[in-house]
């Protein structure tokens, strides 16, 4: 009874967190974008346009759903539940942190603890690729079917570079569940983090991984089957309102769940990349009070006149965060162990989407030769190599 | 709970299944299909294995059947309007169907030496670690002739691809 009990809980914070998560992500994202293009991005509404992501949710849920005439009507509903649905699901064998015990109750921060998690990822992302191709068909619309056809191809030949990225450091860890991948990479050696893209040798890996999970996800530079000057904006032409969202979450939780798996697989997981004993534990909170610092300080010297009482705001906020993390770090190192676990494993994979969101700002899109040629003549043979080389130490190593 | 859930996608694939021969349009066929094996992997998971169950849903309902329905979309195949029926399968059809399944139900049932009968948790052999022990010991002949058989249907795909080309 206890275990359902903490397992819903679990799962409901999971839940909210993770749609918060979504909501902000294109906030971030559009903030990111002006930045790098010398904007300023959303602005309006909320201190520096902060509750736009709830001003988007109000405007898509009160939108006209439209379904047109021509559509297979069946499927062109089914699909974007189908995206959201598949998409929402990877996350759950994720691990986010580390056993804890907190008020008598010992759990593991995460949802499931399976002995094929990275299967179940894997069998998920693969089974992902139905939403965007029967929304592209349903649609009976020339410009959706080619973004449809376009990204079950893309998506196809680009699991398997990514499969065979993440055979080496299930090689080097000796297992397939992401609890025990993640406990094979702590510690450290003379300093540098043990983690499988240090002093595993997965450098190389973690870029296949990471060129792979743009194409899986459909991000620019591969995001041909939205490619808006070429085919209107691919498969989702014929979508408005909600089920317009859905595939737009749809993206973002593949963004997150990517990145995860990355972090899990390549980057150590919840483990701090500072060592115990050179203060990991005071690390967040000093971060924290650092970013507190400077609101305060741009609060002094604001430029326009909210500033003066949001910058101040936030500080306080984020340095009450920052005090929780020391009050972990000094006199309750349960709640310590959990809630560095959490910042890790954040950070790390805020990190990565904040690459995504940069390449965007960045690169153009490929054409589609290109792309297919890219992950078949550069991307399939170096992951295969990538993978016998480490086998091949492994082996060595006995 | 195991019974519970054996039921319910047993139930699932036999609808799926029954859906796959009879739906007129080939997406709604091949949509089935998936169906099908979401189902069946359900089933191997129940039963113990677990690597098997989420080999099914990567390789078949993942990457061949995207395949199929990418064929299917491109094509843009319609729905079957007058399904054209020989007189001989009008009259003889069901019959040869009950005589085969009839036959195949004696040849299990009187022909084969008894089998113990499956029951939920009682394997523990479906693991990776013990999938891949069995893949290179004990089956390791079987496991590299049937990949020299793909190698060889995809040494003739691409074979016969060329002469398009050219």
């Amino acid at each position: 009874m206890e275990f359902i009990i903490i397992t819903l809980v679990k799962t409901g914070l999971v839940a909210f967190i993770l749609l918060t998560t979504l909501a902000y992500l294109q906030w971030v994202e559009r903030k990111v974008i002006a930045h790098v293009q010398a904007r300023v991005g959303p602005y309006r509404v909320g201190p520096h346009g902060l509750l736009q992501p709830l001003a988007d949710v109000v405007k898509l849920m009160t939108k006209e759903d439209l379904i047109p005439d021509h559509v297979n009507k069946v499927f062109y509903v089914l699909a974007p539940f189908l995206a959201v649905f598949l998409a929402l699901l990877s996350i759950s064998v994720s691990p986010f942190g580390p056993a804890v015990e907190i008020f008598g109750i010992k759990t593991n921060l995460g949802l499931a603890d399976i002995n094929i998690g990275i299967l179940l990822i894997l069998a998920v992302s693969s089974l992902g690729v139905y939403g965007i191709a029967l929304a592209g068909w349903a649609s009976n619309n020339k410009y959706s079917l080619m973004g449809g056809l376009r990204s079950a191809a893309q998506m196809v030949s680009y699991e398997l570079p990514m499969a065979l990225a993440i055979a080496a450091p299930l090689i080097l860890s000796n297992s397939l569940n992401l609890r025990e991948i993640v406990d094979t990479q702590a510690g450290n050696w003379y300093g540098i983090p043990n983690w499988n893209i240090f002093t595993g040798g997965q450098i190389f890996g973690f870029f296949l991984f990471m060129i792979a999970a743009f194409a899986e996800t459909n991000r620019i530079p591969f995001d041909l089957p939205e490619a808006e000057n070429e085919l209107v904006a691919g498969f989702h032409v014929e979508y408005s309102s909600m089920k317009f969202a859905g595939f737009f979450m749809a993206e973002y939780a593949n963004m997150i769940t990517v990145c995860s798996v990355a972090t899990v697989l390549f980057l150590g997981g919840w483990h701090s990349p500072i060592p115990s004993q050179a203060g990991s534990g005071v690390f967040a909170a000093l971060v924290h009070f650092a970013a507190a610092g400077m609101l305060f300080f741009h609060a002094m010297h604001a430029a326009r006149p909210f500033d003066k009482i949001t910058f101040p705001v936030f500080g306080v906020v984020i340095s009450g965060i920052g005090a929780i993390f020391l009050a972990g770090a000094s006199v309750w190192p349960a709640l310590g162990a959990a809630i560095n676990g959490l910042f890790w494993y954040g950070a790390k994979t805020f990190i990565l989407l904040f690459v995504f969101i940069w390449i965007r700002a960045t690169l153009p899109r490929f054409r589609y030769d290109q792309l297919m040629r890219f992950a078949w003549l550069f991307m399939f043979p170096a992951a295969l190599l990538n993978m016998l080389i480490t086998a091949f130490f492994v082996a060595l190593k006995g | 709970m195991d019974l519970i859930l054996f039921i319910i996608f047993a139930m699932f694939a036999v609808a799926s299944a029954l859906g796959l021969i009879l739906q007129t349009h080939p997406i709604n066929s091949a949509l089935s299909l998936i169906g099908v094996m979401g189902s069946l992997a359900v089933l191997y998971l129940l039963l113990g294995a677990e690597f098997i169950a989420a080999a099914q849903l990567v390789v078949y309902a993942g990457a061949i059947m995207v395949l199929f329905l990418f064929v299917i979309m491109l094509l843009n195949a319609g729905e079957e309007r007058n399904p054209w029926k020989a007189p001989a399968v009008a009259y003889i059809g069901g019959p040869v169907v009950i005589f085969l399944i009839g036959a195949f139900v004696y040849l299990i049932n009187f022909t084969l030496p008894p089998m113990r009968s499956v029951s939920f948790g009682d394997f523990t052999g479906g693991g990776p670690r013990e999938i891949g022990m069995a893949i290179f010991t004990k089956y390791l002949l079987p496991f590299e002739v049937t990949s020299v058989l793909i190698l060889i249907a995809i040494v003739g795909a691409m074979v016969l691809a060329r002469k398009e080309i050219d």
